[in-house]
């Protein structure tokens, strides 16, 4: 059988930058920091040649800040970073979120605090799904595992984020970002064309008043709601969008059906987890993969589905860091809805490289209903 | 002869017209508008050189000159 | 005590020999500022909207408002217009200008915004020539927050944080943006002027044209600062805030053009 389908060997980051001007991405703003150096620096080849806009930015809160402004423009704009970088753009994606405008961040995360290391680290886990700015504020994040997720997951970033004119991070690693893979550049099924995003946006976006023709009353898009009540109401709508965002929840799972043990885990490390389960299966050990693809928000519904459909098995979440999705997951089967189930932790150092071999005891323990934080 | 009108609601007595008058014809009125603030008189004599205009912050003076019949006024 | 009443609408047309020489322009907004008396804001809104006028752009055009006194900007004028974060308009407005080549696209900003917080983004939009212009409020204090130092502060001014005047060593000397701004090769016109005068007035007027103009052309950045008063905050009334300028502000930021590429 032959795969007609041609496919690059590139990496994740790569991946991501091809993805994202397939996806219709025309800006670009970013400063150098690794492990994610081959976004922008892909970014700066392929934008010229399809007229876009690549700025290397003097910092991330500037690149952040144009971002912003190419958003309100309504156009598809990126930036990406890592680690500090990410850091540094809380205080535009705040304003973004508060401005409800469509931007996609993508953050190859590094380890940390602070400098940190230029390894793999899932530390970033909360600093994502939780806001991370100022004030409340949720983004959507999507999360890879592989070279070809990255590039596919850019379009599904820039169909969420024009959908629901909200910030959209792609959160990945150094291993997501370094991994070379082959890679097939078509659009996947859920990609919108970019004259669909730039509908979604023709509603709200600045051009200039004498775009929407003579006497077109002026545009104005602010996060400042000063007036008594109308930040209230902004509040509430942004809520009842962050609710309705709960339709995007996405998950994927392996092996799940007879398993006694469900691992839970997303991004690289749920790719070295796999590999384990695939050698514990073959010596005849009931486990099995729940991975969330969307971290906010949370696939807690099909977790709770999980728990349900075998009352009594056990879950094992397995994160590089000292703790954070487990968090989630624990809040997902809380009570009644989650059976009872009980919720045990494993956590990889960040900056260290997982492999299959590693995380085998760690999963029998938990079989066994013991748990080796790390 | 030209002449200014002050757009009384939008003056907040901060008196620059007063002081930009090169002929000296602007003064406190003794009037106060809603805003609480006092508002400008013009006296005669105004030349129609739009100084107080070019000076006021609140753009509350709209000026008038006086036109020869030759320039297309009817005078 | 007599109140005020708004004039007649036939006052406020002309007569048959009259000629209309002053109203407002179209594309300042039909509505009053939040500003405080005798503060040049308001002068500096309208000479900006003058100028949208005269070149005729205001319907491509996107303010990028800032935090401070102006950050309401985006109320006066008939424009579209953004927020941008506190220090941050330059780098939001090459966003909005990248993304939108056809537009006009200026930022309005006072001197903590432009010249303390946001002295990176402006600087280095300055220095990439992105095309957009940007003005610059210049009034030695803090307005919005009351009255504390800015960057701009004058050696031994007082403000709210510095009770005994300010020090040079530690507390740093007045920023000259526009000196600065003019020693950027992206930077295609640069001019300090002054509201407190008629005449310093509509210098600062064709200062703005000029610093469209360049955008319009596509030759670089284009700033402009404007020497203000703050009544409020300097304790003083509007003629005396004047009086300020003049005597103590302008001899340490001396007016005039120190970067035009128009010419050239």
């Amino acid at each position: 059988m032959s795969d007609t389908v041609a496919r690059t060997l590139i990496k994740g980051n790569e991946a991501v930058a091809f993805g994202a001007v397939d996806a219709g991405c025309r800006c670009y703003f970013g400063y150098p920091i690794t492990p994610q150096n081959e976004i922008p620096e892909t970014m700066s080849r392929l934008l010229p040649a399809v007229s876009g806009h690549y700025v290397q930015a003097e910092s991330e809160v500037a690149a952040a800040s144009m971002l912003l402004g190419a958003c309100a423009a309504g156009v598809p704009s990126m930036t990406s970073s890592s680690g500090c970088g990410i850091s540094l753009m809380q205080e535009a994606l705040s304003y973004m979120n508060g401005s409800m405008l469509p931007a996609v961040l993508v953050n190859m995360a590094r380890g940390g605090p602070g400098l940190g290391d230029i390894g793999p680290s899932q530390g970033d886990y909360f600093q994502a799904v939780k806001g991370g700015g100022h004030g409340d504020h949720r983004n959507i994040v999507l999360a890879p595992a592989t070279a070809q997720e990255c590039y596919d997951f850019m379009f599904r970033a820039f169909a969420l984020a024009f959908t629901y004119a909200n910030p959209v991070m792609v959160l990945g690693d150094a291993i997501v970002g370094q991994i070379k893979e082959p890679v097939r550049r078509t659009p996947p099924a859920d990609a919108l064309s970019p004259a669909q995003l730039e509908a979604l946006a023709a509603p709200w976006r600045v051009e200039g008043r004498g775009k929407r023709g003579p006497g077109a009353a002026p545009r104005l898009i602010k996060s400042v709601y000063l007036a008594e009540g109308a930040l209230a109401a902004r509040n509430r709508l942004l809520q009842d969008k962050y609710e309705a965002m709960r339709a995007e929840a996405r998950s994927l799972s392996y092996n799940v059906d007879d398993a006694d043990l469900v691992v839970v885990a997303y991004g690289s490390i749920a790719r070295a987890v796999r590999s384990t389960l695939r050698a514990l299966r073959e010596q005849g050990v009931a486990v099995g993969l729940f991975r969330p693809v969307t971290l906010y928000p949370f696939p807690d519904e099909a977790l709770r589905a999980l728990a349900a459909a075998r009352p009594g098995r056990r879950f094992l979440v397995i994160e590089q860091n000292l703790g954070q999705m487990v968090e989630d997951v624990r809040l997902a089967l809380f009570g009644a809805a989650g059976c009872g189930a009980e919720v045990l932790w494993h956590g990889l150092m960040p900056g260290l490289l997982a492999n299959a071999q590693m995380l085998e005891e760690p999963v029998r323990m938990a079989l066994a209903g013991k748990e080796i934080r790390s | 002869m030209s002449r200014i009108v002050f757009l009384e609601e939008r003056c907040k007595g901060c008196r620059l017209c007063v002081d930009a008058c090169p002929v000296g014809i602007i003064s406190p009125s003794g009037r106060f508008n809603h805003q609480g603030y006092e508002v400008m008189t013009a006296g005669d004599g105004c030349t129609g050189c739009a100084s107080c205009a070019t000076m006021c912050p609140d753009t509350a003076i709209r000026v008038f000159r006086t036109v020869r019949a030759a320039e297309g006024g009817k005078a | 005590m007599n109140s005020s009443s708004m004039p007649t609408p036939d006052a406020l047309r002309p007569r048959d020999d009259e000629r209309l020489v002053f109203d407002a322009p179209a594309s300042q907004a039909d509505r009053p500022t939040h500003y405080c008396p005798g503060c040049h804001h308001g002068i500096a809104h309208r000479l900006v909207a003058e100028v949208l006028d005269e070149l005729n752009v205001a319907d491509r055009t996107i303010l990028v408002a800032s935090v401070g006194c102006s950050a309401f900007s985006y109320d006066y004028f008939t424009v579209d217009a953004l927020e941008a974060q506190h220090g941050r308009a330059c780098a939001v407005a090459t966003g909005v200008r990248r993304a939108n080549p056809g537009s006009v696209v200026f930022t309005y900003q006072g001197d903590g915004d432009m010249a303390a917080i946001g002295l990176a983004e402006s600087v280095h939009a300055a220095n990439r020539g992105e095309l957009i212009t940007a003005i610059f409020i210049n009034n030695t204090v803090y307005g919005m927050t009351g009255g504390q130092m800015a960057p701009t502060t004058l050696i031994g001014q007082k403000t709210t944080t510095t009770p005994e005047g300010r020090h040079l060593l530690g507390e740093g000397g007045p920023l000259r943006m526009t000196e600065l701004m003019a020693g950027l090769d992206g930077v295609a016109y640069a001019e300090r002027c002054a509201l407190d005068s008629v005449k310093h007035v509509r210098a600062a007027k064709k200062a703005l044209r000029n610093a469209f103009e360049v955008q319009l052309r596509g030759l670089g950045f284009g700033f402009v600062e404007l020497l203000s008063g703050c009544p409020t905050n300097w304790h003083m009334t509007p003629q005396a805030a004047n009086r300020r300028i003049s005597e103590e502000m302008i001899p340490v930021f001396p007016l005039g053009v120190t970067k035009n590429l128009l010419d050239k």
